[in-house]
């Protein structure tokens, strides 16, 4: 019942290939982030102070991080005061590892889950799967994803490459192999479909007893958790059963109440378009009498402090996952998110996912390289990340090598293999402009034999010229021209 | 070493280069953004609220306090729900004109015992004009959070103006953190099929919002 797993995942341009060539595919996202986009213009405008709280966004974010240490000690202290249990996990295996024997305390063999890319990002379905635990999605795009046995696509809404027809097919076939099944005669329309995953999943609402979520954001002075959601699942898991479990990235705290402010007006509006989402709930510890009466917090690493390590880097730690970057990003909508290799795609996951889990594989590598650089992202990112700034930093650190920081240790990257004619490239380039004479004399040859110059680059060249012009040569170099007319004061030919 | 200690060793390693004296938090974030967004009358906002709770699909009300046990029995009513769900502190009066079965809800009840009542009546905390939202925390006449969740339909009374504000930051200022929070703006919807928002999914399909205005019994 595992849904598809990232591991071994080829490269982006390899992965994105298919996608393009996916016509339904290519519909499916034009329509969902072409639609979401001009929402989300008309959301963010009726806010004339936009531009301040973002800038506030990120300067709460960037004095979190610059400060973590202090945070998550003050977090646990409120927490643990509160009454919830604080755990701590260096990795993914630890984290499941964790929830797996908090989960055998309680004696149940099943879990209500909240949407959250934590758990996707550890791969906790998968981890209590394999311990006999049944872990359901109740978001309706992840619960179509688990159904489909489908990777997700997307932050916000995993299931976004699936049309209504896709999900209407999935429900009718799939729901009867784990609970209610769809009604007869299930249509495409998306109330219907609602409905049908209202019904699917009431009786498991109703009999759990451990839910896992996540958290949109953790208070350090209150030790208070928020979760921002739509359906009404969020609430569901967060407050039937008697056991919560959150498993939260460290990076998602904020130091007071009052920061809260910024963030519950920029985060609906940056993600589903919404003034507000319908459904915000706070939780600070166990409240005797109302909702679970355990509350275990797991706070993950997985890479957080390896990318706090990069000073350009961290600030994709700032990120409040809205999705607003994937919806505006030409090479998502075109490639899709499966291309991406993660939980986390778009223009964040190009800086995201290197960073967690490093540089060592191919689709990590090829990552920051998923990128035109065009920006948008940045334009509307609500707690602006510089992603291009990142993107270009990264595509450094793996063309050159050098130091980073993974799993807590400072090691020196080798120079990426296939980059060896752009290195050398460069080292020409760099000699060059270094050696005025040699320049000259080089410009001036090149002016002399453009007529046999190739239209196509050879070698390692020939894929970048194959949908390019190359450069034409002009008949005499600029200097030259400079020279012989005086700045061209002189005469105009 | 422990996991925590691992971690926090990890932090404090990964920010050498922040310096000791680096600016604290008071200053460190320009707080220049709008407490409110427009200049209201005190009934603008009222209205504003209105608005937006009924652009989010909530069916808005607007009665007196001696109004309001004739509009909830009205209400109740109309949508025909066999039985009703009330948190213990809700003023009697509130439900005195209507004939539905009145169901206090106790800590011994389950939630199959709530998943078989209709609707649910209670107050809230405050409400917010900007983004429609109602925000119930857990006081006397709200209850448990799940007596407003497993119900398909809540109305929810909120006295205006004094439970309305403008906005988020003014919430938040009169929320108690150390309470559970359940802010809703509209009925459940969902935006997972096409990035579209469809109205009713977990959560109440029909919310509706009772504003009472003049002397209400609490």
């Amino acid at each position: 019942m595992s849904g598809g797993t990232f591991v071994g995942m080829p490269s982006f341009p390899e992965a994105a290939h298919d996608a393009v060539n996916n016509q339904t595919l290519r519909a499916n996202l034009r329509h969902a982030t072409h639609t979401i986009r001009g929402k989300r213009a008309k959301a963010v405008a009726e806010m004339s102070d936009w531009a301040e709280l973002r800038e506030a966004g990120k300067r709460i974010k960037d004095h979190t991080l610059r400060h973590l240490d202090r945070y998550l000690v003050q977090l646990e202290e409120s927490v643990t005061a509160a009454g919830g249990v604080v755990h701590w996990a260096v990795d993914a295996d630890e984290a499941n590892r964790i929830v797996i024997d908090l989960v055998r305390m309680t004696g149940e063999s099943e879990v209500v889950k909240v949407k959250s890319m934590a758990t996707q990002e550890i791969g906790l379905n998968e981890a209590l799967e394999a311990e006999g635990i049944a872990a359901y999605e109740t978001d309706l795009a992840e619960l179509i994803v688990q159904l489909g046995k489908d990777r997700p696509s997307h932050i916000l809404v995993p299931a976004i490459h699936r049309n209504r027809g896709e999900i209407r097919d999935i429900f009718a076939r799939e729901m009867s192999e784990w609970g209610r099944p769809a009604p007869d005669g299930l249509t495409d329309t998306p109330a219907e479909l609602a409905e049908a995953a209202r019904l699917h999943l009431r009786e498991k609402f109703l009999r759990a007893k451990v839910g896992v979520s996540g958290a949109n954001f953790m208070v350090a002075e209150t030790g208070t958790l928020v979760v921002v959601e739509s359906e009404g699942n969020g609430r569901m898991c967060l407050t039937l059963p008697e056991t919560l479990i959150s498993v939260v990235g460290i990076e998602k705290i904020v130091p007071t109440w009052r920061d809260l402010e910024v963030f519950l007006q920029t985060l609906p509006r940056s993600s589903t378009a919404e003034r507000m989402n319908p459904y915000t709930s706070t939780w600070t510890g166990t409240t005797g009498g109302d909702g679970p009466q355990t509350f275990h917090l797991v706070l993950i690493d997985n890479g957080r402090t390896d990318t706090l390590a990069d000073e350009v880097g961290r600030q994709a730690l700032r990120c409040i996952r809205c999705s607003a970057c994937l919806n505006v990003c030409p090479v998502y909508e075109r490639a899709g998110g499966h291309a991406y290799g993660s939980v986390y795609p778009g223009p964040i996951g190009a800086i995201l996912s290197p960073q967690l889990r490093g540089t060592a594989s191919e689709i990590d590598a090829s990552l920051p390289y998923a990128s035109s650089l065009c920006g948008a992202c940045y334009e509307v990112c609500p707690v602006a990340i510089d992603i291009p700034e990142v993107l270009v930093h990264l595509r450094e650190r793996i063309v050159e090598g050098g130091p980073a920081t993974r799993e807590g240790n400072k090691v020196v990257l080798k120079p990426a293999k296939g980059h060896a004619a752009e290195r050398a490239a460069m080292r020409a380039a760099r000699w060059a402009f270094g050696h005025p004479g040699a320049l000259r004399t080089g410009q001036r040859l090149a002016s002399r034999t453009r007529r046999f110059h190739p239209r196509t680059l050879p070698g390692p060249g020939r894929a970048w010229s194959d949908t390019r012009d190359l450069p034409a040569v002009p008949a005499e170099p600029f200097r030259d021209w400079w020279q012989r007319t005086h700045g061209g004061k002189d005469t105009t030919k | 070493m422990n996991s925590r200690d691992l971690i926090l060793g990890r932090v404090r390693r990964a920010l050498a280069d922040v310096p000791r004296d680096d600016t604290p938090y008071d200053q460190a974030v320009d707080r220049d953004y709008l407490r409110e967004h427009g200049n209201r009358s005190v009934e603008e906002t009222v209205e504003l609220l209105a608005e937006n709770l009924a652009d989010y699909r909530a069916v808005v009300h607007r009665c007196t306090g001696d109004e309001l046990p004739a509009l909830l029995a009205g209400i109740l009513a109309a949508r025909g729900s066999a039985s009703v769900v009330v948190p213990p502190g809700l003023a009697p009066e509130w439900l005195s004109a209507s004939d539905t079965a009145r169901i206090e809800d106790r800590t011994a009840s389950t939630v199959y015992d709530l998943d078989k009542v209709g609707s649910v009546v209670t107050g809230c905390a405050l409400a917010i004009a900007e983004t429609g939202t109602i925000v119930l925390d857990g006081g006397p006449a709200q209850g448990r959070r799940r007596i407003t969740l497993v119900p398909d339909h809540h109305i929810c009374v909120v006295r205006v103006p004094d439970q309305v504000v403008s906005s988020v930051p003014q919430a938040l200022e009169r929320l108690d953190p150390a309470r559970p929070l359940t802010w809703i703006s509209g009925p459940s919807a969902t935006s997972d099929i096409e990035l579209d928002r469809v109205e009713g999914v977990h959560g109440p399909r029909t919310l509706e919002v009772v504003l009472v205005s003049g002397e209400v019994q609490a």
